[in-house]
């Protein structure tokens, strides 16, 4: 039985669902200030026990910024280049040609077995003892493009395979070649499926791409080491690259969750 | 068995003649001696228990499954088995001229989702075929128009409800102007009250003397549109006929068991859905 004067279930919905999202705004509000608090309070904190030297930071600020321009560039063009290799790469590990199978595999074994600065050093100090000789840049460019592409081979593979069978089935059984197949059908589909993975790879790729400061490309890190040992002052200019190394992933993270709800929300 | 539908003069040449097919899923005998004939115009039914192989059997008539042996002849081009799995180019491009002699519609559509309901349509005969883009787009739109789907040329397949969907796919594979269509249980993955849409689309196509070979649970559209129906257990094929004698007066016990089953838990169904109980 319910009492007369109990309010009916409907009328209270509203009032439910109003003080559910007051709670989840303040929730975010709350653990987005905690990062304001933690962060201002490390940096008063150095200011205030004089560990930081803000004139400096003015400084050299700007000088040690121009190395975004250099990262961002290797690593676009790497992650360029990477997408085409691992392409490549994925079509020769589901190739039924032993030999483009055989190099596809060796490709990835051989980069995932070694590590990237090693890669990074053998391409622009070894190579040149067989008569290759390449600028810093290109070295670096080449050498993530290198090693990006293994990785991301095998995400192709996956993405390839994620295809449903019937797809395939379907467009063979219209007299379509495998080429076609493959070029029309799969890879239009496994592309969709590996774009969130790729916008992974380039955020990775925009914090890898320093390891190339060691060929002297002056990009952030580089930038920042030049001045801060000069001066003794790494604690000013590390920050300064961490901050903008941050910056530069957060607002390429935003932008891909939004492309990625798109592409969720559309139809193509 | 050989399946010739006795008297039958609307019916023309053989379009489908399969021989001896036999296929093994590793140690799993699953076809056991298939022979096959269709006749151009001529409807044929593929019925039978689950795991008999009428799913096995289709897909070896296009070589989306290859025969363990025998031989499959569409329109005058024979493909035979290829036990040893050589593989060779010059194989692969006969079992793609036999594909592009035949229709194939699956219980998932498999239409492609990133291609619109007209590009699904145009993309094969277009790039196959080399028909111009004008001619393609306009045989396509007579056929969505045939299928009742003129005005979704343009949407994307997410949007289409599971019955306009295998409309569409109909649709697509008759731009192959294909010999004969193969259907895998078209409807089985229907929402029951989209199952009439599609059946009637392929009565149409059967009365209008459409070659095609279907595996189905539907007893009545078999009824009505069939030339021939086919019983098929553990792999071989049992009895070949008329509509009205395999369904009607079988004369094998196991058809005879089969269709009683059949139709005695299709009444339980039907006695479930009544309000009354
Ligand atoms: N890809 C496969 N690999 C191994 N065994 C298979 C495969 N496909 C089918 N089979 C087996 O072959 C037999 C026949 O299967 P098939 O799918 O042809 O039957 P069906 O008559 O179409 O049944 P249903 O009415 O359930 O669709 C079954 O025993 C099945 O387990
Ligand atoms: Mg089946």
């Amino acid at each position: 039985m319910i009492a007369a004067d109990a309010p009916k279930p409907d009328s209270i919905l509203p009032q439910v669902e109003a003080s559910r999202a007051r709670a989840d705004a303040l929730f975010r509000l709350k653990s987005a200030g905690t990062w304001l608090v933690v962060i201002g309070l490390v940096l008063v904190g150095l200011w205030a026990t004089d560990n930081i030297d803000t004139a400096f930071i003015a400084e050299w600020g700007p000088f040690i910024f121009g190395g975004a321009g250099l990262t961002i560039l290797v690593s676009v063009v790497s992650i360029f280049f990477a997408t085409i290799l691992a392409l490549i790469g994925a079509m020769g590990r589901l190739s039924r040609n032993p030999y483009l199978n055989g190099v596809a595999a060796l490709y990835v074994s051989l980069v995932r077995g070694t590590p990237l600065i090693v890669q990074i050093y053998f391409i622009y100090l070894a190579l040149p003892q067989v008569g290759i000789v390449l600028p810093a840049i290109p070295s670096g460019i080449i050498a993530l493009s290198f090693n990006y592409g293994a990785y991301m081979t095998e995400i192709f593979r996956a993405g390839i395979q994620a295809v449903p069978q019937g797809q395939r089935e379907a467009a063979e059984s219209l007299g379509m070649p495998e080429r076609l197949v493959m070029r029309r059908i799969v890879l239009p589909q496994a592309l969709r499926i590996v774009i969130p993975a790729i916008g992974n790879d380039f955020v990775a790729m925009l914090k890898d791409s320093s390891l190339v400061s060691i060929l002297a490309v002056e990009e952030l890190l580089f930038r920042s080491q030049l001045v801060g040992r000069q001066n003794f002052r790494s604690l000013e200019t590390l920050l300064i690259a961490a901050a903008i190394y941050w910056i530069l992933t957060i607002t390429f993270s935003y932008f891909q969750q939004r492309l990625e709800r798109r592409m969720a929300r559309g139809d193509r | 068995m050989t399946v010739e539908p006795s008297e039958a003069p609307h019916l023309g040449e053989v379009i489908v003649d399969a021989r001896g097919i036999e296929k093994y899923f590793g140690r799993n005998h699953v076809l056991k001696g298939i022979d096959l004939k269709v006749r151009r115009r001529q409807a044929v039914m593929l019925i039978g228990r689950s795991g008999s192989g009428k799913t096995t059997l289709i897909r070896c008539l296009n070589f989306l499954e290859e025969p363990t042996m025998g031989s499959v002849e569409i329109d005058g081009l024979r493909v035979e088995a290829d036990p040893l799995h050589a593989n060779t180019r010059a194989r692969r491009e006969q079992i793609r001229q036999i594909r592009l002699r035949t229709g194939m519609l699956f219980q998932e559509f498999n239409l492609f989702p990133h291609m619109s309901v007209l590009a699904n349509c145009i993309e094969a005969p277009m790039r196959v075929r080399g028909v111009p883009e004008a001619e393609a787009v306009a045989t396509a739109g007579r056929l969505l128009e045939k299928v009742g789907l003129a005005d979704k040329r343009d949407e994307y397949p997410e949007r289409l409800s599971g019955g306009q969907k295998q409309r569409v796919a109909i649709a697509r594979a008759m731009c192959m102007e294909p010999k004969v269509l193969m259907f895998d249980e078209p409807t089985s993955a229907l929402d029951p009250e989209l199952v009439g849409e599609v059946l009637t689309v392929m009565e149409e196509l059967a009365h209008e003397g459409t070659t095609m070979i279907v595996v189905t649970h539907e007893m009545h559209f078999a009824r009505e549109a069939a030339d021939t129906v086919v019983y098929m257990d553990e792999g071989r094929i049992i009895e070949a006929g008329p509509p009205e004698q395999v369904l009607g007066d079988p004369e094998d016990e196991r058809t005879k068991t089969f269709l009683h089953r059949f139709l005695s838990s299709f009444a339980d169904r039907e006695h479930a859905h009544d309000p009354g109980t």
